[in-house]
């Protein structure tokens, strides 16, 4: 590797590290959208009224890319609602009273794998989709290029500040994980695997050096405490050296990324027959009383978590999907623990502040700081004066939203955000100039 | 349950502002600031006070009449006002030096929209501004007359007065109040490095070259080459003024060109020009050339994408 991309230290406030995951009682009710995946909503198959067990399938997959959806309590359908999701929109969601119980549904049974199909379609039938984060379908990507596969990327680095719970999975998990790799290895005839780590994660490092150890396949590389160490792009390139260009996939490279906790759901649903049904969630932020790593079924609201975690010590100012790097805002802690969820952060007012907005001084350092080389201060010109051409031309397509040049940027300018604002705009020009 | 704040992504940000950085770059200073006052005397404070509170009070008052937002307290006409001093001779009037603190801020720096919009540095353009406009203070800034501090490098060379290299490097000879000191000049800038305000990237460049390009053009003499890079405003300019964010260039390719190129043209005052120093001229110039060094020099996008 000629040298490593840009990024930046952030602040590791991993006060989880370490602690054993917590199991929590089945909530009263969970309430689990359609869509907590890239594609299409997945169609309910139950009505209200139905008994349900955990692991019974709810909704099915609509579509090549979607995923199907399976109850996690065991309990009564009461209601098949809509709710409002963090990006404005509404989307149907499925509303379980739970028994109290969690039985397993008699159903489940431990899963043969025979052939590549065999494992692809284990990818799909257990819901499973990207769990870093992106929520897309699993199975697709391995369906549609699974000749292509030369190096498999497994995604170890949680390079979000508080986040711990792919730690967790690493450290507690790791014949699941193990599991998964020798199907994909066996089936997928992948023959080089490459876990990367942050160096900070020294028990999740040995536990997976453990599981190198037994299979010649498979290498651990501990990568420097850098976010963002786990985004796609910057993972291949610092595990593999490959660099993948602009508009193009992983896989136009030969490789594949699978997050730790994807595997292990997948080497969990091989071994017991159990679908993608709980997370195991980060609850921090020092509005939290009692940070944990909370194991909670997926459609377990935010004030459950919360009040399992010892309730919230002060009104929080506001409450994340994952980390604060990346993580989204939500507008009310009734929102449920999605399928991607690894974190649910509630901010004190102290942490959620940020520095008033003042001008550029073009100290450069968002363009030194970005791990792509981006110019994300030109950018924003561009965007304030609607120049497309511009826009194109500095690459904003480019940008992974990663945050390192707003958060790096002494004026605080808003440059993450003005990227993300400017690829929509430039998306919605292109396809205007196109009907011309 | 109290509203949520929503808003997108980083949540987080940096302790660092643009006030701090300021702050950094007043702490860097304040050594030569000290070791002038005690090489020049006591008056040296005087014309540091005149230019801070003029190009602060001028700042001040443009904001104040514009109906904009107070932003003196970003520090920034603080840190152009005692540059300014900096390069100013212990007895340069008062008048003056308050003529080039509200020129500095007024002309350079609000009527182009105030700190981040200027084309070239405040203080080096109000150096040179005095430079054409005051006689006596280009004489006094530029004693020609004892040949120590910036008398045409060949003259002095030739005549064999140059100040030895330790005087030279302490500062205890005629010039400006902040340019003599060396080793005051060299503590800031390592602290400016330390605390990541600047890269060394420009000023090692910029002196390095003006060093080769000396050695060269003046009989490979390393012994003078390094006399003439420690005279005159060469330490000053490097650390504290080409590195100025607003009118430097961004990346590291862009800081070593921006460093050669105002090497060039020092060297080229100093041998053949009509003043005796060029470190600010090369700068302000520079500083015009900025925007296209950025251009040349951006990034290469990762994945071979082409900006």
């Amino acid at each position: 590797m000629a040298f490593s991309l840009h990024g930046v230290h952030v602040p590791h406030r991993k006060h989880t590290a370490g602690m054993d995951a917590v199991r929590m009682d089945a909530p009263k009710t969970v309430t689990i959208p359609m869509s907590m995946h890239i594609g299409k909503p997945a169609t309910p198959v139950v009505k209200v009224g139905d008994m349900v067990c955990v692991g019974t399938l709810i909704a099915e997959q609509s579509g090549f890319v979607s995923a199907p959806i399976h109850s996690s309590v065991s309990g009564k359908v009461t209601k098949l609602t809509e709710i409002l999701t963090y990006g404005g929109t509404t989307v149907p969601a499925i509303q379980i009273e739970s028994d109290g119980l969690m039985t397993p549904d008699p159903a489940l049974a431990p899963k043969e794998i025979g052939s590549a199909d065999e494992l692809i379609d284990a990818m799909r039938d257990c819901g499973l989709v990207g769990l870093g984060g992106a929520g897309f379908p699993t199975y697709v990507k391995y369906k549609v290029e699974k000749e292509k596969i030369q190096e498999l990327v497994v995604n170890g680095a949680e390079c979000e500040p508080y986040i711990t719970s792919d730690s967790y999975t690493m450290e507690k998990r790791s014949e699941d994980i193990a599991l998964a790799l020798e199907l994909m290895e066996k089936h997928l005839g992948i023959k080089k695997i490459i876990i990367g780590i942050e160096s900070n994660k020294a028990k999740s490092i040995e536990s997976m050096q453990a599981l190198a150890a037994k299979d010649s396949n498979v290498q651990v590389k501990v990568l420097p405490a850098m976010y963002p160490q786990g985004g796609e792009k910057v993972l291949i390139y610092h595990t593999t050296g490959k660099s993948v260009p602009l508009g193009k996939l992983p896989i136009d490279v030969g490789c594949i990324v699978a997050n730790v906790t994807s595997l292990a759901v997948l080497g969990q649903y091989v071994r017991t027959g159990m679908p993608l049904v709980e997370k195991c969630v980060t609850v921090d932020g020092a509005a939290v009383h009692e940070p944990k790593n909370v194991i909670a079924p997926i459609g377990t609201s935010m004030d459950d978590l919360f009040a399992f975690c010892g309730g919230l010590d002060s009104e929080p100012a506001k409450v994340l999907y994952g980390g604060p790097m990346m993580g989204i805002s939500v507008p009310d802690t009734a929102s449920p623990v999605l399928k991607t969820t690894n974190a649910v952060l509630a901010l004190n007012k102290k942490e959620a502040a940020l520095p008033e907005t003042t001008p550029c001084i073009r100290c450069g350092t968002c363009t030194n700081t970005c791990p792509f080389g981006m110019a994300p201060a030109s950018i924003l010109k561009a965007y304030e004066k609607k120049d497309f051409e511009a826009l194109d031309k500095l690459k904003v397509d480019l940008c992974m939203e990663c945050g390192c040049c707003s958060y790096v940027c002494p004026a605080s300018q808003p440059l993450t955000q003005t990227n993300r604002l400017a690829k929509a705009a430039l998306k919605e020009y292109k396809a205007k100039e196109e009907k011309k | 349950m109290a509203t949520l704040q929503i808003s997108t992504s980083p949540h987080i940000h940096t302790p660092r502002t643009t006030r701090k950085i300021m702050l950094d770059v007043l702490i860097a200073l304040a050594p030569a600031a000290i070791a002038g006052t005690i090489i020049f005397g006591l008056r040296s404070l005087l014309v540091i006070a005149a230019c801070v509170i003029s190009t602060v009070g001028s700042e001040y008052v443009f904001n104040l009449i514009m109906k904009r937002k107070q932003t003196i307290g970003d520090l920034s006409a603080a840190v152009t006002g005692l540059l300014l001093a900096l390069n100013l001779p212990a007895n340069v009037p008062v008048w003056q030096a308050v003529v080039g603190g509200i020129f500095a801020i007024i002309v350079v720096k609000c009527l182009f929209g105030g700190i981040g919009k200027n084309l070239v540095n405040p203080a080096i353009t109000a150096r040179v501004f005095m430079l054409v406009s005051f006689a006596s203070c280009s004489v006094s800034a530029f004693p020609v007359a004892d040949a120590v501090s910036t008398a045409t490098p060949l003259v002095a060379a030739g005549a064999g007065n140059m100040p030895s290299i330790l005087t030279l490097f302490l500062g205890t000879h005629g010039g400006a109040i902040g340019e003599t000191c060396v080793l005051a000049l060299l503590l800031g800038g390592i602290y400016l490095i330390v605390r990541g305000v600047i890269t060394w990237h420009l000023p090692v460049v910029y002196v390095a070259a003006v060093f080769l390009f000396t050695f060269l053009l003046n009989g490979f003499d390393a012994a003078n080459a390094l006399s003439m890079v420690l005279s005159g405003g060469l330490m000053l300019g490097a650390i504290f003024m080409a590195t100025d964010y607003v009118t430097s260039p961004s990346t590291a390719a862009g800081k070593a060109i921006f460093g050669v190129g105002a090497a060039v043209i020092t060297v080229m005052i100093r041998f053949w020009g009509t003043y005796p120093e060029g470190t600010s001229f090369a700068i302000l110039m520079m500083n015009i050339l900025t925007p296209y060094i950025d251009s040349w020099t951006s990034h290469k996008l990762f994945g071979g994408a082409k900006a």
